[in-house]
């Protein structure tokens, strides 16, 4: 600690203890943090993106046992539920502004609001879950989907074969995104503690953007997840 | 001299939020009426539209000066495209009985 310090032309007591001794600068630390945050993300849509092919071809193949699985599922809930993630990302963006400004109260309130979007959430898709358990649309051995119709063809029924098929994707894709979003959880858990040891300044503040990086990534998922598996062919 | 250029942050953040709850419930709203084969595509617009939001100006994409990263945002796009766009065209192109 001490060599580093000595390393710094600035007189003792101006040495920012926040800047690691192998940075240059306070902005060279920052743009090198978010600059593997971003690389990590490119490997979680490339991680998403295969399922979401695996989504597209299927769809493609078995679009009416889509569009009448899809119809299963109770759409007023996923609304809701993008809803409660977007006011998540609006808090996320506001506790970075509040450290950005020396807000700290503010900071911790957003950031406890962001946490209890993220339980929302969790709650919602729990209730959405039950529905599915209740009428045997999970995939598996007590899998039922007979005598379905499919979305604008009255006289045919949905193959429950495939049906069962858009259940799989359906609860693999929300539940590596719930997944996401407990982790998530527990990394607010952590920004909260640092931000409430006063951890965080308007000069040092990398890991809130980084968790807000995260936070705002899984958000985006979300809104692609919503109208690909809630609303197929929902129109009466 | 804080108080002008910490202001408009503010502002974009709340707009964004706003036109994120319009796009939910256009997309919402979109879904219920038939416009055939254009539903997907309406949907996928504004879900897109959407993410272009969130990435430009939650995650600050827009005024990032760095050019690496941009280029790992650029790639990731181009990755992520190729692996659908390809994948559609064998699928979508191959005759099953």
């Amino acid at each position: 600690m001490s060599d580093s310090q000595a390393a710094v032309p600035h007189h003792d007591g101006l040495h920012n203890p926040a800047l690691l001794h192998h940075f240059a600068t306070e902005e060279q630390q920052r743009d090198s943090a978010s600059f593997g945050m971003w690389i990590f993300l490119a490997t979680e849509v490339m991680f998403f993106g295969g399922l979401f092919c695996a989504y597209l071809i299927y769809r493609r193949w078995y679009f009416g046992d889509f569009a009448a699985a899809s119809k299963s599922i109770n759409a007023a809930l996923g609304a809701t539920n993008t809803a409660v993630l977007i006011c998540s990302s609006l808090t996320v963006v506001l506790a970075i502004w509040a450290a950005q400004t020396a807000r700290r109260g503010l900071m911790i309130l957003m950031l406890v609001l962001t946490m209890l979007f993220g339980v929302a959430f969790l709650g919602i898709k729990g209730i959405e879950y039950k529905d599915k358990f209740e009428e045997h649309h999970v995939p598996g051995v007590s899998f039922s989907f007979d005598h379905q119709q499919i979305p604008g063809h009255p006289d045919q029924y949905a193959n429950p074969q495939h049906a069962q098929i858009f259940f799989a994707l359906y609860f693999i894709m929300t539940g590596l995104h719930a997944l996401h979003m407990v982790v998530g959880l527990g990394i607010f858990t952590w920004l909260l503690w640092m931000a409430w040891k006063g951890r965080f300044t308007p000069h040092y503040h990398t890991p809130l953007e980084i968790g807000g990086l995260y936070w705002h990534f899984v958000d985006i998922v979300w809104i692609y997840l919503f109208p690909l598996l809630y609303l197929i062919d929902r129109h009466p | 001299m804080s108080n002008h250029s910490k202001s408009s942050p503010l502002t974009s953040y709340f707009a964004v939020w706003g036109a994120l709850l319009l796009g939910t419930f256009l997309t919402y709203e979109a879904a219920l009426i038939d416009l055939g084969r254009f539903n997907a595509a309406v949907a996928l617009t504004i879900a897109t539209t959407k993410a272009l939001l969130v990435a430009l100006f939650f995650m600050h994409l827009k005024g990032a000066s760095e050019k690496l990263l941009k280029l790992v945002v650029a790639s990731t796009i181009f990755f992520l495209i190729l692996l659908l766009a390809l994948s559609m065209f064998d699928y979508g192109t191959r005759s099953f009985s």
